[in-house]
């Protein structure tokens, strides 16, 4: 399982990376029939294996840049939660105390921002952009992570190693990184997994809402042109596509986790 | 046992959130690009008036003021008046509140139901082939974004087989005189069909996932052994020794999980044009009318803050062995 979903996600990102150079037409480069009108809706054929949109632009064309997209921010999204996450809880769960008390309760505080309409708040007041999405994944994604990972650091710091590498005179900053940090990095290596898949459908259903940036192809600006066109009652070889994309490439990299999880913790594989 | 003192901290800590979260969207909002004015872009609307619709909004005090004002109002569940529809926001904010949960309880009752039913099954028969199919398929339909498996129910049921309608609450010319009869109507059913089945393909992996681990836990547990021992047969065993000992987790689920899909209710409603709370934001901020937006946000996001504080307490009265707030 883990194997098929690490094949999945190496798929998509090798797309991601290749797609600029394998693309038969533009994203937005329009496509004429015979008699020079629009080639509006055209079902699939084997110039456009998966047919054209309602303004006779090809599907498979902006599928393949669409990638690009998911990848940057289920990737960037994912590196985020893990360390912003990782940090915090590590910081929390090791001097404990105020800091703790404080770190915790503003993750309480942030825990009652849904995260969808948030991000529209901030597209309105910014401006369409994917960098409201990663600002909201960095600022809202990385809660559950941090509890996770303070808890784990409270039973680490209480082992023994950490109390000898204190008696030794190791700065706090060391005992963080040396001794505690290898402890919690399969967990935090789980979270970024499941969050990859988080981001990329975080992206997608804002882009879906309207509040995406519409020059940029990706799965959820052609979802949302699919929408809109009410075109999908009809094209389904437009709306197919991204979404099964989304699908594979979030369960792909929720699989990679848990495989990895399941690797780095025996007692899992018994069950 | 529920300590008194934690609880009353969890109360205040629960007020303050709300209170910070009402202050960030007042803040955000008024750095709209255009100003408050731009839901009124009528060009051929006199200087004098525009004057006057400043006044009336009380648009030209200091911000802080403005601020003051708002949160004695909001305190008082009063949000203003709409700058698109012109009346109580706090009305359209109720009405539209009742749709959204009409929409999301039925689809929570049955998600949680059949998933907890399911994976007691899936839990029963582990490691067998069908168990793994059973856990594939459980896992790619829970990873489809939930706005596009609306798209496709509808491409199915909606447009190629022509069985339901194709979004919206009610048929056209039908009222109701009570809220009794609006949500009991056939119509209402009708229309509430698909999207609570496409929200039921996203909500029961959940407690289904839930529901399973924990009966493998319970299942190595020696009762089991002594059950089987007594010849009882396996449905008896699953369902009345295992599977209420497992179920704990899934409750406390629901509260929490409610929390966080009020926030995704925005996608369902879209698809499905159903008047509800998500919706509502949406469109208010695509018209810049802000009174609407803050309000629906701030219910969204009182409803999380609630649900978790819920959850929380509810976990401690669940299961005596949790104790919280005494460490």
């Amino acid at each position: 399982m883990a194997v098929a979903g690490l094949l999945i996600v190496l798929f998509y990102l090798v797309l991601a990376v290749i797609s600029p150079y394998i693309i038969p037409y533009g994203p937005y480069e329009r496509i004429y029939m015979l008699d020079g009108s629009w080639a509006s809706l055209q079902p699939p054929t084997l110039a456009h294996p998966l047919g054209t949109t309602d303004s006779g632009y090809d599907v498979l064309s902006q599928l393949l840049l669409g990638s690009r997209i998911a990848m940057f921010v289920g990737i960037l999204g994912a590196f985020m939660v893990a360390v912003i996450g990782t940090t915090v809880g590590i910081v929390a769960g090791y001097y404990g105390g105020w800091i703790d008390e404080v770190v915790m309760r503003l993750v309480d505080i942030l825990y009652g921002l849904p995260f969808i309409p948030f991000v529209i708040v901030l597209a309105t007041v910014f401006g369409a952009s994917v960098w409201n999405i990663i600002f909201g994944v960095a600022l809202l994604y990385w809660l559950s992570t941090a509890r996770v990972i303070r808890s784990e650091v409270l039973t680490v710091r209480e082992r023994p190693y950490v109390e000898a590498a204190e008696a030794a005179g190791a700065s706090d900053f060391r005992i963080m990184t040396v001794h505690i940090l290898p402890n919690v990095i399969p967990l935090s290596a789980l979270y970024a997994a499941i969050a990859v898949g988080y981001s990329i459908v975080a992206q997608a259903s804002v882009a879906f809402l309207g509040f995406g940036d519409p020059a940029v192809p990706s799965w959820g600006v052609m979802l949302q042109r699919a929408f809109v066109t009410q075109s999908f009652g009809q094209a389904w070889w437009w709306t197919i596509p991204p979404g099964l994309s989304i699908t594979l490439v979030v369960m792909g990299a929720y699989l990679v986790g848990r495989g990895y999880e399941e690797v780095v913790n025996p007692q899992l594989q018994e069950k | 046992m529920v300590n008194k003192r934690y609880i009353a901290r969890r109360l205040a800590l629960m007020v303050l959130s709300i209170f910070i979260v009402i202050t960030i969207l007042f803040f955000l909002f008024r750095q709209v690009p255009g100003g408050p004015m731009s839901a009124f872009t009528n060009p051929r609307m006199s200087q004098a008036a525009r004057q006057a619709i400043i006044e009336q909004y009380g648009l030209n005090d200091p911000l802080w003021r403005q601020y003051l004002r708002y949160m004695v109002n909001v305190v008082q569940l009063d949000f203003g008046q709409s700058f698109y529809y012109g009346n109580s926001v706090s009305s359209l904010i109720f009405d539209r509140f009742v749709n959204t949960m009409s929409l999301m309880l039925t689809a929570f009752v049955i998600s949680y139901t059949v998933g907890t039913y399911l994976g007691a099954q899936l839990g029963w028969i582990r490691g067998t082939t069908k168990e793994r199919l059973g856990m594939v398929a459980v896992l790619f339909v829970r990873s489809m974004p939930v706005f596009w498996t609306g798209m496709v129910v509808l491409y199915v049921f909606s447009f190629q087989l022509g069985l339901f309608p194709i979004g919206g609450m009610r048929g056209t010319g039908a009222s109701y005189s009570t809220m009794a009869e609006k949500f009991l109507s056939t119509d209402f059913l009708y229309h509430v069909a698909l999207p609570v089945f496409t929200l039921c393909t996203y909500y029961t992996g959940l407690p289904l996932l839930l529901m399973r681990n924990n009966l493998l836990e319970v299942l190595s547990e020696s009762y089991i052994d002594t059950a089987r021992a007594k010849g009882l047969t396996s449905r008896r065993v699953l369902f009345v020794h295992a599977a209420r000992n497992a179920i704990l987790p899934v409750v406390t689920a629901f509260a929490i999980a409610i929390g966080f899909a009020v926030g995704g209710q925005v996608l369902i409603e879209t698809v499905y044009s159903w008047p509800g709370l998500g919706r509502e934001m949406v469109q208010a901020s695509l018209r810049s009318d802000y009174p609407v937006a803050q309000a629906a946000f701030a219910l969204l996001s009182v409803i999380v803050i609630t649900m978790n504080f819920v959850a929380d307490i509810a976990y401690t009265y669940l299961d005596p062995r949790v104790s919280l707030g005494e460490s």
